[in-house]
Formats: structure tokens, sequence, C-alpha cells
């Protein structure tokens, strides 16, 4: 029994990996066509029909290409890279991607593990991975990178705190840092006359905690690490070949994964309007696989908001980025955390 | 001081409202703009495929013309390439022999006659120049290649296909 579930998880976490890592594949690809269309142009449309094995071509050249040798620091400027990609691929760990599914008497968790500090884990981990920035750009033995590296420091830094404020008004609704617990909490769509879903509880927080995804991810507009304009390219200056792949990929599969943080924050998780009728009617198992894709489908809604902000907005200047985070969200976050404990108190008063 | 025109248009430094600083408003504003793009048509040709029609003047690759006999109207006479400001045409001439009066209408021919692709400015001053109508730019767009060596256009591209064969 022990070992069915240790398998069951081990392929569980193989599964995840996969989505994880085709999601990002194809997420490049996608960018280029919803930039391509959202200025009015076709985007790559050679490899293959449509162009979809663009990414495999993209892949198989950056394998291809040439070690542009450098006077760096050989181990770190390998380390930087890896650890990129790998704190991007675990924080999909403690991620709920659906209910429990039965088999007979096997009841499957579409949980890798359900950590009761699952916000904190995240939060743990998004916060390494800007080790992989700024050891890359150290270790590249360049000006321009290390510029590039000390920024995304800084900036990851400044947006952590406005994040997790944003974080600390939702847990005091939901009560729980265990993300299977607050994706529970919001079961069904509606119900006590408004949404349950906690971005309708919490739209302030919500707004906060969005632009703080898109600092925390490196994306535009906030993308000053990677400043073409002012730093060359920022911390992968001096990288070529699959250790720039991997730094462009942690980037796309970063976004996945706030992505589906959002998703589990806010909208809902795999929960959708009249889920209990459906799961009565159709079974179970139909129904948590109806939520498991309507969970993707969230979150992909999510990565095309991403990519659409990316081309639409310019970048912020440096000192207007640190102005915001610092003098703009965290009293903005400190405002909602006072207003959501006085609503809650007064709710709790007075409409119970 | 007395403005000479009414041109002159006063501009006040008003402090930006809560809206305008709270950036939101403006930043949903441009995205309404970018997703009314992502659904218009592109304006895209596809090159290879799809070809964006042209003028009727419009200069492309070179053509060295036959007569109504089929024979080839060139007489290397070099008026083309002393007219030409790009220094792109060179030839050889040569004298024509008994019996080939069906390939050549001049008693002098060009033996080569090449056209740098990569120097022609297509501006056409070439078949101006030309005294027997023998060069038209009457072609396509001159395809892409990968080495400049094939872009130095001989006469098996240039000669027009014989007129009966």
């Amino acid at each position: 029994m022990e070992l069915v579930e240790i398998g069951i998880k081990a392929g569980l976490v193989v599964i995840i990996f996969t989505i994880s890592l085709v999601v990002a594949m194809y997420s490049t690809y996608a960018e280029r066509k919803i930039a391509a269309f959202l200025q009015d142009r076709v985007g790559p449309n050679r490899a293959g029909p449509w162009g979809i094995f663009q990414p495999l071509a993209d892949g198989g050249k950056m394998f291809l290409k040439e070690e542009i040798p450098t006077r760096a620091n050989a181990f770190l400027f390998i380390v930087g890279p890896s650890l990129a990609i790998m704190t991007a691929c675990i924080g999909s760990a403690v991620i709920p991607w659906g209910q429990k599914l039965t088999f007979g008497s096997t009841v499957i968790d579409l949980q890798v593990t359900d950590i009761n500090v699952g916000i904190l884990y995240i939060f743990g981990v998004v916060s390494l991975g800007v080790y992989g920035v700024m050891i890359g750009g150290w270790a590249s033995n360049n000006k321009y990178s290390l510029l590039g590296a000390i920024r995304a420091a800084s900036q990851n830094i400044s947006y952590e705190i406005s994040m997790g404020l944003s974080i600390i008004a939702l847990l005091m609704i939901t009560g729980t840092l265990s993300l299977r617990e607050v994706a529970e909490g919001q079961h069904g769509f509606w119900s006590h006359g408004w949404f349950t879903w906690y971005a309708f509880k919490q739209p302030f927080g919500f707004v906060l905690f969005l632009i703080c995804a898109f600092a925390e991810t490196n994306r535009s507009p906030f993308d000053l690490p990677e400043c073409e304009t002012e730093l060359v390219g920022g911390y992968h200056t001096e990288y070529s070949s699959m250790k720039l792949g991997f730094y462009l990929f942690a980037e796309y599969i970063n976004m996945f994964i706030s992505s589906a943080v959002m998703v589990t924050l806010y909208w809902g998780a795999y929960n959708y309007p009249g889920m209990d009728l459906l799961a009565a009617h159709i079974g179970t198992n139909l129904a948590v696989g109806l939520g498991v894709v309507l969970m993707f489908a969230k979150i992909f809604a999510f990565i095309f908001f991403f990519m659409w902000v990316r081309w639409t907005i310019p970048r912020f200047r440096y000192d207007q980025l640190m102005d915001l985070g610092w003098k703009g969200l965290i009293p903005l976050a400190i405002a909602n955390i006072v207003l959501t404990g006085v609503w809650v108190t007064l709710y709790d008063k007075f409409f119970k | 001081m007395e403005p000479l025109s009414n041109k002159r248009k006063v501009l006040d430094f008003k402090p930006m409202t809560l809206a305008e600083r709270a950036y939101l408003p403006a930043i949903v504003k441009g995205m309404a703009i970018t997703i009314k793009h992502f659904f218009k048509k592109p304006v895209t040709i596809r090159y290879p495929e799809q070809k964006r029609e042209f003028s009727e003047n419009f200069r492309g690759m070179h053509s060295l013309k036959r007569d109504e006999n089929g024979a080839e109207r060139c007489t290397a006479c070099g008026l083309c390439a002393l007219s030409c400001p790009a220094e792109a045409i060179t030839m050889i001439a040569a004298e024509r022999q008994k019996g080939e009066e069906k390939l050549y209408r001049e008693e002098k021919y060009a033996a080569v006659y090449e056209i740098n692709m990569l120097r022609c400015i297509f501006c056409g001053l070439c078949e101006e120049a030309c005294p027997k109508e023998a060069i038209y730019l009457d072609g396509d767009i001159v395809p892409s290649d990968m080495l400049r060596k094939d872009f130095i256009y001989g006469k098996d591209k240039l000669v027009e296909a014989p007129l009966n064969q």
C-alpha cells in the first residue's frame, strides 16, 4: 500500500514536471505568436503547420550553439542557470491541481504534497530564485551582468515584501496557509450571497499580488534586470547556448507557476460554478477532471495576460520601480490588511 | 512678449490627478488598444508564396532579349556597362562565326555577359542605354542566395528562353 502511494506520487511528480516543461516550451512559441498578433504580424510559421515545431527548432539551436568561453568562475557559471531552473521547477510541488480522484479503493490526490505552510514554501522557493540570477551575474565577471544581477536582487526583495503583505490580508480570510485548504475554501462559485473565489473578496489584494507577481517573474514592465538599453543583456549577457536557454526557460516556468499560484489563491483553483451538480450527475471523477482542465484554462489565461501586458506597456525606469514598490505598494498593502481586519471584525460582530 | 501668431499654445503643468498617478487606468486603456489589434487581420505578405502586386514599371531582374527569329540581340557594345552607375555589368565580346547567324543577330556578340546582382541598384539605366533593345529589367525579384559568388548572374540566367523549343 505504502509502495503504491509512493509510486503514484512519483508518477504525479513526473507528470507535473513534464507539464511545466512543455508549458514553458510552448510559452515561448505563444509569446512570439501573441506578440505577432498584437502587432498585426503572423509570427513564426515556417517550422511545421503554423510553426508549432518552432520550440523544438529553438531548443535544437540552443543545444548546438557555441559556448562562449569567458574568464568566468566555471563552477558558479554553471550553478547559476541550474539553480534558476531548479527553483522554478520545485514550486509546483505544493499546488493543488485538482480534487481527489477515486478509483475503487485507490484515492489519487492531485497534489504532490499538502504541507501546511504551502504559501510560505512558495515564497521561500521564489526567494531562492534570485540566487540563480545573482550567482550567474556575479560569476560572469562582467560589469553589466553584475549590475543586472544586483538590480534583479533588489527588485525581487523589494517586491517580495509587498507580495507577502498582500497575502496576509488573504490569510486573514482563509485562516490557513495550506494551499489545499485555500482551494477548498473557494468551493463552487457562489455561496452566502457572494462569490466564493477570493479574487472577489480581496480584489485589492489580488491587484497588488498581480503587480508583485509581474515583478517577481522579471516580466515587463518590470524586466529591468535584462534591460537591453542600459545593461546590454543584464545578468545573462555572458551566457550562450543551453545555459542561456535555462535562464529563459526558468522565466517561463516561473510565469507558469506564478499563474498557478494566482489561480489557486484568488481565482478558485480547480473550482467552477455548478461543480457539485455536475459531480452528482456525471460522476465525481469526470467532474474532478473538468476541474483540472479549467484550472489549466485559467492558468493559460493568466499566461496570456502576462504576455499581453508585456507587449503593451513600456518598461519602468529604475527609480520609478523602487518608488512604486516601496512608496506605493507597501503602504497600500498595509492599508489593505487594516481594512480587511476591520471588515472581518465587523462582519463577525454584526452579520453573522 | 507679444505673440507673433496665434499658434502659441499655453501649457500648464497641473499636478497629476489620482487616476493618472495610479497608472492602472492608463494601462487598461493601452491594453484595450493592443487587444483590438489582436483581432485584426495581419498585414504580412508571406513572401515566397504570396507576392505584392507590382506596378507596371517595376524593375526586377534583367533579361537579355532575342529578336523575332530567336537570335540574341546583344552586340556587346558595352554601353550598358558604361552607363551602369554601380559598375555591375561586365562582358567579353566575340566575333560571330559562319553558321551562327541563327544564334546572334549582329556580327559581334557577348560571349560572356555577367551582372553582379549585389552591385546592381535596379536603376534601369542599362535598358535606357541599350541601342539594340537587348536588355530589359522586366523580371521578378532577384532571389536570395547563400554565397556572394552565386549572385553574379551569367548568360545562362539572363538570356531569354529560345522562342520555339
